[in-house]
């Protein structure tokens, strides 16, 4: 049925299809970043699309599933991807690098995540994850010139093959103790509580796994990498690939070892609360907003992760809306970085925000909205994120659980300090000087990332509530 | 007249969105400011002739929800309105301030008019909706949400240490609120429902009661504020703006108390009896300690503030007795103070305007040049006071003498509150009206204006009004009242 597998395999093929033909023609055209850009977003396009309308069921023997879940971050990620393409696209054009690997690169790292979302096996997991890391390595570096980029790069490089690495040796644990390296085989084999072997290598992949999305104690290289790293870039990998990872995260956990919850849910209670705790208290002591949003992502990593501790299907779920809320408000928020600067010079520490209400209103109003969704302040879509996961969390019948949600409910108290912060200062202080105009771009993608953020997502909110009911149950949890 | 409540709690977001869209992005002109006050004071009366049009067409014999709207939202959320007695006075006393706050500010604020009436308007929006949402999650989501536009209100427009004084409020309050929020969370997923209406009928297990009744009381006592959790409210009043204070404790502090009688007395009547005495015994001390640190305060807004904070006392007491005369007192005693309170601080921003200060010591002997104001200003501290004749009496004898059955002591303990009242609000009246008016600066102080005192008119109708003929808000109130005490008494069995 190699036709079959061809269909289901299609919105990965265009992503690939194009990524080859877009490289290709770019080194012939004579101006080619516009129409690699534009061809990049149609094939993006054309990737949800088809992923939508597609036939569902297993390619390749299992390497490759299209299920209600994949087809969801499929959404996401292309929606993520598409955004973050004209953002880049001008960033670096105003900064004098015209190139046309950006798009490229980005196909990349959709087709790397579109991998991941659809993983059946370990194989193609790993083959995933890799794909996307490399080129992400790329374009946090892709500043060349630039001194912090470069070390953002290798920095992220370097921790990333440490992951790949642990990653790597955890499934081959998994392999060698089960036999197998389907899904569905190592359940099948493990069939109960994992034994030391499967279990060591289950450990090693959850590490893996946890660098990815940058859950504490694996979180060290988030802040400087967001630091060092261009900000439309940053806008594309705090989002989409981090929803990615924790798919393939909970598609592991899910497929491979569902009557193993009780093991790895204490891991996962772990890292969420240090993730909450490191990302609560480290985030008061920051003045750069960049790495400021770094721990507040390292936090909310934390409640998803609380989400997969449920170890239920309204766990799943839960994940699945808080990332996907989650990553448009991450996208707006820098997108909103990287509109703003004064006399050329990027806006990125606190006291630079200072009056911006004054000079930028939509520009504040949209950063006021990021803060207080990140805060958790109804009826803004972090609230509502947390609330599916928090509802995950009581209801999976765990005490533990409970109290762990009840400290990270307190710790979002902590964390609230410094949302508030960037909110006082752009409303309250007196503005420093003027503020360059934002481009047109950046602008639109942040006010309609607030606009989802609130008011939008309240008439949304139906839809993405069973959309991520469907895709919870096809990854098989009770 | 269903969708009533949707256009009660919505129309100040439209007049929000009017002024956002005539106003936002143009720079700021006497002519813009002028049109962005108009537009705020009709959608405010546009609000408040709604919410007489309610109160009239309200059936005060049902004791159950009237104008009742459901519209299923997401993951078993509901679109869910609705009133009853004890909460339609409510939306009525938040309607009616709301005007006066816009025209009170007309010209005391100058900065930045259009952020500060569209945060004016959607705190209105908001606080209504706490009143009329029959959703647990509906009635958190505007219960939360109103701390953002408080937030700007005391930081933008507020006095000198604005800044402290709004973090300390957003999270006091937010501590307090997410602890609320696991308690709605365990009830949703215990009840399976998050109606309110529904889990009034639902019994919790005593134990779990418990720890649901703490939480919630977490987030009220801060809310309310209870003693020893009050300490926010003295520096958020003295930094918010006068409207920002009239908001504050007319309306915002009666959200704690409603939220007991609609969470706590009929969703958790074991633990609420359980936990009554430890009630009685914060109310006591509040009523009688904040007394006393309201005696010792040289600023007018915080001796006010703390004054608060001892009246709330006797609201809390009134409605853990238990009793129908304490639980009317109390539902009597917020609306009474929420007209009162709100009178003071506006009398204190009338000499604010003029003086730009607000201790007790600047000033003296104002009656000699201010005679309509220190009629007014009396007539408000009397209020205070709890004078037989104005609304403060009939709360603060009915909540004593509805707590002396439950628990004589607290009674006792509360009425010294009754007199140290007196002491500090006529102290003060004393020092600030009477006397000879020693300081040169107030020389050429000025009476209240027409506007200042079309602004106080209505509020010494309706102290005067309730204080001779308590039985209207009674008789909107009896049945409501009457069948939740009702289904408590059945609930804990005596």
């Amino acid at each position: 049925m190699f036709a079959n597998d061809l269909a289901i395999a299609a919105p990965l093929l265009i992503l690939a299809g194009a990524a080859l033909f877009l490289l290709v023609a770019g080194a012939f055209l004579a101006r080619p970043d516009r129409w690699v850009a534009l061809g990049a977003m149609a094939a993006l396009a054309a990737s949800a699309g088809v992923a939508i309308i597609g036939p569902r069921g297993e390619a390749f023997s299992g390497s490759l599933t299209a299920d209600a879940a994949s087809v969801f971050a499929q959404v996401v990620i292309c929606l993520g991807s598409l955004v973050a393409i004209p953002l880049g696209q001008g960033w670096f054009e105003r900064r004098g690098i015209r190139n046309f690997e950006f798009p490229v690169l980005i196909l990349l790292a959709a087709l790397g995540m579109a991998m991941m979302a659809g993983a059946g096996d370990l194989l193609s997991l790993y083959i995933g994850v890799e794909l996307q890391s490399l080129a992400l390595y790329v374009m946090a570096a892709l500043q060349r010139d630039d001194a912090k980029a470069s070390e953002a790069g290798l920095k992220y490089f370097v921790l990333g093959a440490l992951s790949s690495g642990l990653l790597l040796y955890g499934a081959s644990l998994v392999y060698g103790f089960s036999g197998s390296i389907r899904f569905d085989e190592i359940a099948a084999a493990v069939n109960g509580e994992a034994g030391t072997g499967v279990l060591f290598g289950l450990i090693f992949m959850i590490c893996g796994l946890a660098f990815k999305v940058s859950a504490a104690p694996f979180h060290m290289w988030t802040p400087d990498v967001y630091e060092g790293a261009p900000t439309p870039v940053v806008a594309f990998f705090a989002g989409a690939p981090k929803l990615a990872a924790m798919l393939i995260f909970a598609r592991v956990l899910a497929e491979a070892f569902p009557l193993a919850a009780d093991q790895w849910r204490q891991v996962l209670i772990l890292i969420a609360l240090a993730s909450v705790a490191v990302g609560a208290l480290a985030g008061l002591a920051q003045t750069n907003l960049k790495r400021l949003w770094a721990y507040s992502s390292i936090a909310n990593v934390g409640y998803a992760v609380l989400g997969l501790a449920a170890g239920t299907a309204q766990g799943v779920q839960a994940m699945l809306v808080f990332m996907a809320l989650y990553s448009v408000a991450v996208i707006g928020f820098f997108a909103c970085l990287s509109a703003l600067s004064r006399e050329g010079r990027p806006l990125e520490t606190l006291d630079d925000m200072a009056g911006l209400f004054q000079q930028r209103p939509w520009l504040s109003l949209a950063m006021t909205v990021f803060a207080l969704s990140g805060l958790g302040l109804p009826p803004f879509a972090g609230f509502w994120g947390k609330y599916y996961v928090f509802m995950a969390a009581v209801n999976a019948g765990d005490p533990v659980l409970l109290w762990s949600a009840v400290a990270a409910l307190v710790g979002s108290v902590v964390a609230a300090f410094y949302y508030l912060r960037l909110v006082k200062v752009m409303w309250f202080d007196p503005a420093p000087g003027q503020t360059d105009r934002p481009p047109v771009e950046a602008g639109v993608i942040a006010v309609g990332a607030a606009a989802f953020t609130f008011p939008v997502v309240l008439g949304l909110m139906p839809f993405i509530d069973l959309s991520a009911k469907a895709a919870a149950a096809a990854l098989g949890l009770g | 007249m269903t969708g009533i409540l949707s256009l009660i709690t919505f129309a100040p977001v439209l007049g929000a969105a009017l002024i956002l869209a005539l106003r936002a992005g143009r720079p700021a002109s006497a002519r813009g400011d002028d049109l962005t006050r108009w537009i705020a004071l009709i959608t405010s009366l546009v609000t408040l002739g709604l919410s007489v049009l309610l109160t009239v067409r309200f059936d005060s014999a049902n004791p159950g929800f009237q104008f009742v709207e459901d519209i299923p939202w997401f993951a078993g959320i509901h679109y869910r309105m609705g009133v009853d007695g004890i909460s339609v006075l409510f939306v009525l006393l938040t309607a009616f301030l709301v005007p006066l706050c816009v025209a009170a500010s007309w010209k005391s604020v100058e900065q930045r008019v259009t952020s500060y009436m569209v945060a004016f308007l959607l705190l209105e929006a908001l606080v209504i909706g706490v009143f009329c949402a029959l959703d647990l999650v509906l009635f958190y989501v505007f219960f939360e949400f109103g701390l953002a536009p408080m937030f700007l209100i005391i930081g933008i427009w507020g006095g000198k240490r604005r800044v402290y004084a709004a973090f300390k409020f957003f999270l006091y309050t937010l501590l307090g609120s997410v602890l609320m929020l696991a308690a709605v969370l365990a009830m949703i997923g215990v009840a399976g429902t998050s109606s309110i209406p529904d889990l009034m009928a639902f019994r919790f297990e005593p134990w779990m009661q418990t720890w649901l009744w703490l939480a919630f009381f977490a987030s009220f006592a801060v809310k309310m504020p209870m003693w020893p959790v009050h300490t926010w409210l003295p520096d958020a009043h003295v930094e918010a703006p006068t409207a920002g204070s009239v908001i504050l404790a007319g309306i915002l502090l009666k959200m704690g108390g409603y939220g007991f009688l609609r969470f706590s007395l009929p969703m958790f009547p074991d633990a609420s009896e359980f936990f009554a005495p430890l009630v009685f015994a914060l109310s006591a001390i509040a009523i009688v300690y904040t007394s006393l640190v309201a005696f010792r305060q040289t600023d007018i807004k915080k001796l006010i503030a703390y004054s608060s904070v001892a009246h709330m006392g006797f609201v809390t007491m009134g409605i853990f007795s238990f009793d129908v005369v304490g639980v009317q007192g109390a539902i009597f005693q917020m609306l009474s103070h929420g007209v009162i309170s709100g009178a003071l601080f506006l009398c204190v921003g009338v000499v604010y305007d003029r003086m730009h200060t607000r201790e007790i010591a600047f000033y003296g002997g104002l009656v000699n040049r201010m005679p309509i104001y220190a009629v007014i200003f009396l007539l408000f501290t009397m209020g205070n006071v709890g004078l037989p004749g104005t609304s403060g009496f009939v709360g603060e004898i009915m909540t004593l003498t509805g707590v002396y059955f439950s628990s004589t002591w607290t009674a006792v303990a509360a009425t010294t509150g009754v007199i140290l009242s007196a002491v500090y609000a006529l102290t003060l009246y004393r020092r600030v009206v009477f006397g000879e008016m020693t300081n040169p600066a107030l020389a050429d102080i000025t009476d209240v204006n027409l506007r200042e005192i079309v602004i106080f008119v209505p509020l010494v109708v309706a102290t005067l009004w309730l204080g001779f003929q308590p039985g209207l808000v009674f008789n909107v109130t009896a049945s409501s009242v009457d069948g939740l005490l009702d289904a408590f008494r059945t609930a804990v069995g005596d």
